[in-house]
């Protein structure tokens, strides 16, 4: 499917064909509405508000919306305008008609998705209740277990279920099965009985067994989802009467080997397969007090550079395959950078600068989990400092030039108390205590060394970087490095990435990256899911599924 | 960088004055390979002005300046064969593309390990032959063992050239590796184990720079026809070095069985006895020499059947011997080849794909060449009129690497029990005993012209120098 036109992540209310949004004070409605004629890709239709991709990026698109347009909205209730259904999941026969490739980016991507839900919900306030008003299945319920709250109509009819394993022989694989342990802490055997169960489970049981937080009547199911999510609202701190930030379309030039913004460059070599992303620094005078910061609103350097970057990376992902390296550059100046720093700590609290965190701290996340090999080259003129130190810092391996007959041309890198405490991994860890297993005395040294700025051999002292290589290595041992790894396995380039990017502690969602995400890419490459007789390929064509019995 | 004068101190051909690569690494590594030489190359020798060749170019005139040096102020230098313009990759599955330059980082590890590999036998060898100098039965013979042995050192230089100037700081630390390792040395040996075997005795150190220098021909052989070009032409200057050193070999062989032919005639004997009584080697002994290291040697070229062999041909790392004169599609694949494998007591010929069997192909390669100088021997044996003679022994025999390996294989080529191996490996290999005799016979003969009872002397001097010529000054 991805031989088509690339995939765009761009998109805006005015342009939804599946969602609707209103609101209402605190509370936001997202109500899925999905049109089944607008499937991103030809051959299949998008019934029973069944979602692909496509729908997908609008999702992401209204979310991010609601944080930086909406202040106001504490809130937001997912739910379905369509009648006796609230969603039926990913749609099966787009899965069947995609290639390995593409399912697996596109749980990627609905999986951030989701834990964007939550991020938003742990670091800003901003709620989430899943108001289910029909039939709720897959991956349409695992999108209702990343919400901080699930309320079940008790219609008679209208069930949750994970249908996955009986009916489509893979897995609930959106994060379904760990939240439903680790988060709700559904019992091992009747999430066992849950999950081969076709129908799901419906009214008191599903509040029983933990699967719904509560029920309600069809008459009074719209007047208790109001009354939850002003509770959850009340839980809040989003302002009641800021101004929202609009998030104009991003200016960006798309050539055939390069991609462009204003603070994000992508240069494309097919030939060595790899892809060199270059971030530029704040340029020029830079907002420091508030006012300044909501005047510049999405053209706010930290702002502009979370989008450009989150867009870039998804881009990447899902429409350069081949491009299996990317190098991390930076360039512009180090004290801007510093500076930037220093305002980003002084208003955190801010809700703006907040959510400006968290948009990068999400982008950043990304990386983490991007099948790629990640590379950074910290060369002259770069500034990989603080905020954009954590760049290097998300690489699997750093080069930092040294040159001990030019000290003044020397690179620098700098940390700044934003490494320690603005972006944390998914696993709640900065990616500097990822890093160093958050041993006492590298993290001290790192912490002595935050504001000084630093060549190479004092990085590589720290164990900041991976390899100093001085002006005579430099040009040899980067080729050579990069030429090797290119021409590695991807798949065990991306299976050992993932096990080494996420080296510390198991939460729910490192645990959705790997042990649920890592068995559900298992079975989608098996017989029994995609062989001609798979489950996946003859669902709904009125054929019989053919098992390969053998247990592997 | 430094004060050192590069062009003098170091002959060259690669542009030193001007690479800061090289001249960096070398700054560090020049200093530590002359204190490995103190140390462990020839034992006592550091004051001795000795007569030798050192080259000053690659050109025919520059690659034999003969002069007195002390060996740790021999020049040793970095050549390289002159490029070819626009030279192509000739075989495996990058055939008919550009020659690499510069090492492709896909295949930096393969070729870090082929450098690395070939590289640790040259030190290796000076270390196995530090104490010949004490018990040299000429001159002569001693100015050719150091001619070896600096030679050998430049070898080194040249595989570390490669490591310096194209592996970054990762050659750098193989470099010094290089230096580290010992020959025979139970916690940090050289690489290959034939290379930690003692060269004990003059007659084990003519069959080693037969047999075995020959083994590094072949292997340069197969180098020089790799697709990392620095590689090819670095190999091909060192291949007219190994002629030396296989020189130094054959003749040596040969002269000692000149002198045990003269002594049988002059005694009218073939017994062993007898000639030992005499004080030279009965070619017995010298057959049982022969046996020993003609089939260490063979396990050189390992396993008969090999991954890394197929990897390094079809990568373009490694090709074959005088790959450029064959006629086949210089890919091989489908292609097959014939191996030897024990089956019911039997050797067995096997089939098995060509590029896998690319080990075995330069070992059979191998064989045919060095028979060519037992021949020679022959001659020598056959000229003086008797019946004797020496024979390389199958390919099969006293093998510990390859499907054979630890199979008992009499010199014939017979597969034989544990007891008949048992009761017949003092007549195929040197016992004890035999070893023990030609030890006894290792005294040191350091006048001019004067050769030790064993041996003949050669018919002329190097550099048409006469024999008695003062070939090492000892101060």
């Amino acid at each position: 499917m991805s031989a088509e036109a690339p995939v765009d992540y761009q998109t805006s209310p005015d342009r939804y064909r599946h969602w609707k949004l209103s609101f209402d004070g605190p509370v936001a409605t997202l109500a899925a509405a999905v049109d089944e004629d607008a499937g991103l890709r030809p051959g299949y239709k998008l019934k029973l508000n069944s979602y692909d991709l496509g729908v997908d990026i609008e999702l992401h698109d209204a979310v991010n919306r609601i944080r930086f347009e909406h202040p106001e909205v504490r809130t937001v209730v997912v739910t379905s305008a369509r009648d006796k259904v609230f969603c039926s999941g990913a749609n099966i026969f787009m899965l069947g008609l995609s290639s390995h490739a593409w399912k697996v980016n596109f749980c990627k991507f609905t999986n951030e998705t989701r834990n964007g839900l939550e991020d938003s919900s742990r670091h800003s306030g901003l709620k989430f209740l899943a108001a289910i008003n029909g039939a709720c299945a897959g991956g349409g319920y695992e999108l209702a277990l990343a919400c901080d709250e699930l309320i079940l109509v008790d219609d008679r009819s209208s069930a949750v279920s994970l249908p996955e394993v009986p009916l489509l022989g893979v897995l609930p694989g959106t994060g379904g099965l760990t939240r439903l342990t680790d988060k709700r802490r559904v019992r091992h055997d009747l999430a066992d009985v849950f999950c081969t169960t076709t129908e799901g489970v419906r009214g008191q049981k599903a509040r029983d067994w933990r699967l719904v937080d509560d029920i309600a009547k069809p008459a009074q199911f719209a007047a208790k989802v109001h009354e939850r999510a002003l509770a959850l609202a009340a839980l809040s701190d989003r302002p009641a009467n800021a101004k929202g930030v609009h998030l104009p379309p991003l200016a960006r030039e798309i050539d055939a080997d390069a991609l462009r913004y204003s603070h994000v460059a992508v240069a494309m070599d097919r030939a060595r397969r790899v892809a060199t992303f270059t971030v530029s620094a704040p340029s020029g005078a830079q907002p420091t007090d508030i006012a300044a910061i909501e005047a510049a609103g999405a053209d706010w350097y930290p702002l502009a550079l979370a989008r450009q970057l989150d867009d870039a990376i998804l881009w990447m992902r899902t429409n350069e395959l081949e491009l299996g390296t990317w190098i991390l550059k930076t360039e512009g100046d180090a004290a801007a950078v510093q500076a930037l720093d220093a305002t980003l700590l002084a208003h955190a609290d801010h809700w703006f600068v907040r959510e400006t965190i968290g948009a990068l701290r999400r982008a950043l996340a990304r990386l983490d989990v991007s099948s790629r090999s990640l590379f950074a080259l910290i060369e002259p003129g770069s500034c990989f400092v603080g905020t954009l130190f954590e760049l290097a810092l998300a690489c699997d391996r750093s080069y930092m030039l040294m040159l001990p007959d030019e000290p003044e041309r020397s690179p620098r890198i700098g940390l700044t108390a934003a490494n320690f405490a603005l972006y944390p991994m998914v696993t709640g860890e900065s990616r500097l205590a990822r890093r160093f297993y958050d041993e006492a005395e590298p993290m001290a040294a790192a912490r002595a060394a935050a504001g000084t700025l630093l060549d190479a051999d004092q990085a590589m002292a720290l164990g900041l970087v991976t390899s100093n290589p001085d002006d005579i290595d430099w040009p040899d041992e980067t080729r050579i490095a990069i030429e090797e790894r290119v021409a590695m396995s991807p798949d065990a380039l991306t299976g050992m990435e993932a096990n080494l990017r996420f080296n510390g502690r198991e939460n729910m969602l490192t645990r959705v990256f790997s042990r649920l995400t890592a068995w559900q890419n298992w079975i989608f490459q098996r017989p029994n899911a995609v062989g001609e007789k798979g489950a996946l390929k003859v669902y709904g064509k009125g054929e019989k599924v053919a098992f390969d019995w053998h247990r592997v | 960088m430094s004060a050192i004068d590069y062009s003098q101190k170091i002959p060259n051909n690669v542009d030193l004055s001007a690479d800061r690569t090289l001249q960096r690494a070398l700054e560090q590594w020049q200093p530590n390979y002359l204190e490995w030489w103190r140390e462990m190359g020839p034992d006592g020798s550091l004051d001795f002005d000795v007569y030798l060749r050192t080259a000053t170019s690659v050109d025919p005139q520059g690659w034999a300046h003969f002069d007195y040096v002390k060996m740790p102020d021999y020049r040793w230098g970095i050549f390289l064969n002159p490029a070819e313009a626009d030279r192509r990759i000739h075989f495996g599955d990058h055939k008919g593309e550009a020659a690499w330059q510069d090492v492709p980082g896909e295949y930096r590890a393969n070729l870090r390990r082929i450098i690395v590999t070939q590289g640790d036998t040259e030190p290796a060898s000076v270390e196995q032959q530090r104490h010949l100098g004490l018990t040299c039965p000429s001159q002569y013979d001693l100015r050719n063992l150091f001619q070896v042995n600096v030679e050998e050192g430049r070898h080194l230089w040249a595989m570390v050239y490669l490591l310096h100037k194209y592996f970054g700081r990762d050659g750098r630390e193989e470099a010094e590796d290089l230096l580290e390792r010992r020959s025979g040395q139970q916690d940090n040996p050289r690489i290959l184990q034939a290379f930690n075997e003692p060269t004990p005795d003059w007659l084990s150190f003519f069959m080693f720079t037969y047999f075995t220098d020959r083994d590094g021909k072949f292997q340069l052989c197969a180098l020089a026809e790799s697709s990392f070009d620095p590689l090819a032409r670095t190999t091909r200057f060192m291949l007219t070095e190994e002629a030396h050193h296989m020189f130094v070999g054959e003749s040596g062989i040969s002269r000692v069985i000149q002198r045990t032919c003269q002594a049988m005639n002059e005694l009218k004997t073939d017994d062993p006895a007898r000639l030992r009584a005499a004080g030279v080697i009965d070619l017995p002994t010298l057959q049982r020499y022969l046996n020993f290291h003609f089939s260490v040697t063979l396990d050189l070229f390992g396993a008969d059947e090999s991954s890394n062999a197929a990897t390094f041909y079809s990568t373009g790392l490694k090709g074959r011997f005088e790959e450029g004169k064959r006629a086949d599609d210089h890919q091989l694949k489908g292609l097959t080849y014939t191996v030897l494998q024990a089956k019911d007591g039997r050797l067995v010929e096997r089939e098995v794909p060509m590029l896998n069997a690319l080990n075995e192909v330069l070992r059979d390669d191998y064989i045919k060449d060095s028979i060519g100088g037992v021949e020679r021997w022959n001659k020598v044996i056959e000229k003086a009129g008797i019946p004797f003679r020496l024979r390389a022994p199958h390919k099969a025999f006293h093998r510990n690497i390859g499907s054979q390996a630890g199979l008992k294989v009499s010199p014939e080529g017979q597969v034989v029990s544990e007891t008949e191996w048992a009761a017949r490996v003092d007549e195929w290999l040197p016992s004890a005993t035999d070893r023990a005799f030609v030890t006894s016979l290792m005294g040191r003969v350091v006048e001019p012209g004067k050769f030790a009872n064993w041996i003949a002397p050669p018919m002329i001097g190097i550099n048409r120098q006469p024999v008695d010529f003062e070939y090492v000054r000892f101060n």
